[in-house]
């Protein structure tokens, strides 16, 4: 297994400010390596869904979820051995549920692990919390279709579907 | 939330109470009985400038926002609903243009509603995603204190 952290850290970098919407929701990378991805969303009171609680928006939630699904995937194919150059992925379907609203005035977190990886799908779950991952405020099951041409040595990667 | 009473004074205060719709540059009216949300572009709102599409979570926000209008539009709520939990399909590439949502409220029990949100650009019939969710109502006896 090939794993080229140095690579990893400039996604990570770029997806965190070199995506319009994540810069503008300013999401943070926490970590990023073979086995997943973190990244975090400070409170703001411009991003508040429900007014007589101060939590943030489901969607924001929504946003960060599905932002580090996509950054965990780029890790899993790095991982492997694949080329982050020669890949382009598309969502295909998400889904979240909610276990508690977030609290108020504080950073959320989202944890996302690609547990599996084929020629053409991606599938990752990953959990948002503020301080404990076993203490979640949402779930999510989510899965990534890529559209380009995506050069993956065989072994690693798993048969294709 | 409100004492209003018409479905556009409702929509209104909900669209006025809530920051993220500003943030979102978000809004929706009311023709009838149907409520059509409206997402205009907006370059913050981007995911992949490449293309350039709209980001994922963002369609997924307004298509959850939208589900949220339609609910207060129905009838008037003591509290916002809880999302408790949304499926999201994403079926085209969310364009760098206006986009549309209408939500279909396909059930609603004594605690939970499930709705069902079509988001589309050029043509109603090219959905570029959709949305299935739960949401939890308030109950009037627990939040009576």
């Amino acid at each position: 297994m090939t794993f080229d952290a140095q690579a990893l850290a400039m996604i990570g970098a770029r997806m965190a400010e070199g995506t319009p919407q994540a810069a503008a929701l300013n999401i943070r990378l926490v970590s990023a390596d073979a086995t997943g991805a973190a990244m975090a969303v400070p409170w703001r009171e411009d991003l508040v869904g429900d007014p007589q609680t101060g939590v943030m928006a489901g969607g924001v939630i929504t946003t960060l979820l599905d932002h580090v699904c996509g950054l965990s995937v780029t890790c899993a194919v790095i991982a492997s051995g694949g080329s982050f150059m020669e890949y382009g992925m598309a969502t295909l379907d998400l889904r979240i549920d909610y276990m508690r609203p977030a609290q108020p005035q504080r950073e959320v977190i989202a944890m996302a692990r690609c547990y599996k990886l084929t020629r053409s799908i991606a599938f990752v779950r990953a959990t948002a919390y503020e301080d404990d991952e076993a203490d979640p405020i949402a779930t999510v099951q989510a899965a990534f279709a890529f559209t380009g041409p995506r050069a993956t040595p065989g072994a690693a990667v798993g048969a294709d579907q | 939330m409100t004492e209003a009473t018409t479905r556009e004074e409702r929509l209104a205060a909900m669209l006025a109470a809530v920051p993220y719709f500003k943030f979102l540059g978000m809004t929706a009216h009311v023709a009838g009985d149907e409520m059509t949300a409206v997402l205009p572009f907006a370059p913050h709102l981007v995911g992949n400038v490449l293309i350039p599409a709209l980001h994922g979570g963002v369609i997924g926000a307004f298509l959850e926002m939208t589900a949220l209008c339609q609910l207060a539009v129905r009838e008037p709520l003591r509290r916002q609903p809880k999302t408790i939990d949304v499926t999201i399909e994403y079926l085209r590439p969310g364009r760098a243009q206006m986009t549309y949502a209408r939500a279909d409220v396909r059930k609603v029990g004594r605690r939970i509603a499930n709705v069902h949100v079509e988001a589309w650009q050029d043509h109603r019939a090219s959905p570029v995603a959709a949305l299935r969710g739960h949401f939890l109502l308030s109950v009037p006896e627990v939040d009576a204190s």
